[in-house]
């Protein structure tokens, strides 16, 4: 009877004299707990909403000085103000350009060498040393030499993304290629399969989800190499509204460009797992059995 | 080669496997022919497994030969699909791909029969991971008819399943190898399964055969014929006796299915007996595919 057991149900106690009696009870529940989707919603944005409420109470109170953490109401009129002349459209899409080619090259890059180097030996021994010192150099250090060779335009900055990008792209198809069940490639070479036909039709499907976490990885380091690329020599773009708040001191200007860098991580984000779903619909079919 | 269909598909002389110090398989001479069921019993870690994997291509012997008709394939203990991709797909892995001009998609056909022939018809686009362990073992199974092997490996595919699965199972196994007629070799731990599917039964002790006997029992053999004809009791006697467990003196042998399923396994079903499949072909720090 339930009424005998204690509610707790991190702690199921028993009265002594219930045991004693041989009483049942259903079991614990040990499952895990749904939450309906709204409720669920709702939690995760009441941090971030409680964060800007005592934000906006913090600047509103005057506890917070405005040149050091201007208010909110600040940095929404320097969003219209920008908003209204276009060059917010105009930097954001600029900077989505450089990002989205520097981040397809190199991953693009990143994708071929990871593969090849998981998937065979000689690659292995001919790709992996050589990535693994340059994935040991920040790639901020490369920023003096890229110029010297690039200049300042724009093949520095797609270059410096590419190169920042690949990084955990190569790192975690490397990983995921010799994460598959060496059982099941074994089986495959069974039954006939060699070469690229092994590895596209059995290795690189079951190595997706590593792939997919890379892109992940590697998108939000592109956005890093972004704030890089685009202090030097840029006339637009996120990176050089941040230069241009630092140089005239606009407080509400460098919160912007911290919100808009934040967005556009959550976002990126949202369409992975957008992206994860649509390629990999054997996942979530089950639960865990 | 006889004309009869009863040709050899499997020949194996002299063969001797060492992993280090240990020797694994000591001069073993077979021959299994085409159509005919080969079972090979034997304590864990006595090679069975190691026999298997030779004959698939999976090791090198040491010494003697090992020759196999060219189309061999395996099911092994676990259903090993790519979970990846759908069941079509796994089943269908490998063969040729339609060329144009040619009859569009016969690879495709196959599968879909294959997948039929095993009792999964119209679950072709089902993911693995959604397939119950006795389901994937018989897409496993079709993975390896669509084939159309002239030798048949089985590395104890019943063993991960439940016992009433496992009857079933056996019973479809049968089935297809009947119909199908390949040499098949199975490696089990069960030696009611040995003398229930078998037309010859193995011991393997000590890297050789210590027994090797024909089983002649009428078939179709139902779970419950084979479990009580005389004879095969006396052959499951006589097999369990060779593998260190006799019964009480005075007492009848219960059949399995009468008594709870894992009791009369030599070994809990395992792979520990096959000393090699951790040191497979793929070294741990060696690529997937080279």
């Amino acid at each position: 009877m339930t009424a005998e057991i204690a509610s707790d149900a991190g702690a199921v106690t028993r009265r002594p004299a219930a045991e004693a009696a041989g009483e049942l009870r259903p079991p614990p529940w040990l499952g895990q707990r749904r939450r309906r989707p709204a409720v669920s919603l709702a939690l995760r944005l009441s941090v971030p909403l409680a964060l800007l409420v005592a934000w906006w109470w913090a600047a509103g109170s005057g506890r917070i000085p405005p040149d050091v953490l201007t208010g909110p109401g600040a940095v929404l009129s320097a969003l219209r103000e920008l908003a209204s002349t276009g060059q917010l459209a105009d930097y954001v899409l600029a900077s989505a350009r450089r990002a989205a080619l520097g981040v397809l090259v190199g991953c693009g890059a990143g994708l071929v060498l990871g593969a090849a180097a998981g998937l065979s030996a000689l690659g292995e021994e001919l790709i992996d040393l050589t990535l693994q010192m340059k994935r040991a150099v920040p790639f901020l250090a490369l920023v003096p030499l890229f110029i010297s060779w690039f200049g300042v335009g724009e093949t520095f900055k797609v270059a410096l993304i590419a190169v920042a990008a690949s990084a955990p792209m190569y790192a975690y198809v490397y990983l995921g290629v010799r994460g598959v069940d060496r059982k099941v490639v074994e089986a495959a070479r069974g039954f006939g399969l060699r070469g690229a036909r092994l590895a596209v039709s059995v290795v690189l499907p079951s190595a997706l989800p590593s792939v997919l976490m890379a892109l992940r990885i590697s998108l939000a380091v592109s956005l890093t190499g972004l704030i890089a690329a685009e202090q030097l020599g840029a006339t637009e773009g996120i990176g050089y509204l941040v230069t241009l708040a630092q140089q005239y001191y606009r407080n509400d200007y460098m919160v912007l460009c911290i919100l808009i860098y934040a967005l556009l991580g959550l976002l990126i984000d949202l369409a992975i797992r957008g992206v994860e779903r649509l390629a990999t619909p054997w996942r979530g079919q089950v639960t865990a059995r | 080669m006889t004309r009869d269909g009863h040709e050899v598909a499997v020949r194996v002389r002299g063969l001797r496997k060492a992993f280090g110090a240990k020797t694994v398989l000591d001069g073993i001479d077979l021959e299994v022919r085409r159509g005919e069921f080969f079972a090979l019993l034997g304590p864990s870690g006595t090679g069975k497994t190691t026999l298997l994997r030779l004959l698939a291509g999976l090791e090198r012997p040491d010494a003697g030969t090992v020759l196999t008709a060219p189309r061999v394939t395996t099911v092994y203990q676990e259903p090993r699909l790519v979970v990846a991709r759908r069941v079509l797909a796994n089943v269908t892995l490998g063969l040729p791909r339609p060329t144009r001009g040619s009859s569009r998609g016969s690879s495709r056909d196959r599968g879909v029969r294959a997948l039929a022939e095993v009792g999964l018809g119209g679950r072709e686009r089902a993911w693995p991971a959604t397939l119950s362990g006795g389901e994937a073992q018989r897409v496993a199974l079709a993975r390896a008819l669509v084939r159309d092997p002239q030798v048949l490996l089985l590395d104890e595919p019943f063993a991960a399943l439940d016992a009433l699965t496992r009857l079933q199972a056996q019973d479809l196994v049968a089935e297809l190898c009947a119909r199908h007629r390949p040499a098949v070799v199975l490696v089990t731990h069960d030696v009611d399964e040995a003398v229930r599917l078998a037309d010859r039964v193995a011991v393997l002790d000590g890297g050789a055969f210590v027994v090797d006997r024909a089983i002649e029992l009428p078939r179709p053999r139902g779970a419950s014929s084979a479990a009580s004809d005389p004879a095969a009791l006396e052959h499951r006697r006589e097999l369990l006796a060779r593998l260190g467990v006799s019964p009480p003196s005075g007492q009848a042998v219960v059949p399995s299915d009468q008594v709870a399923p894992p009791s009369d396994q030599v070994a809990p079903p395992s792979d520990r007996d096959d000393p090699p499949s951790d040191r497979a072909d793929l070294p741990a720090d060696r690529g997937v595919i080279a």
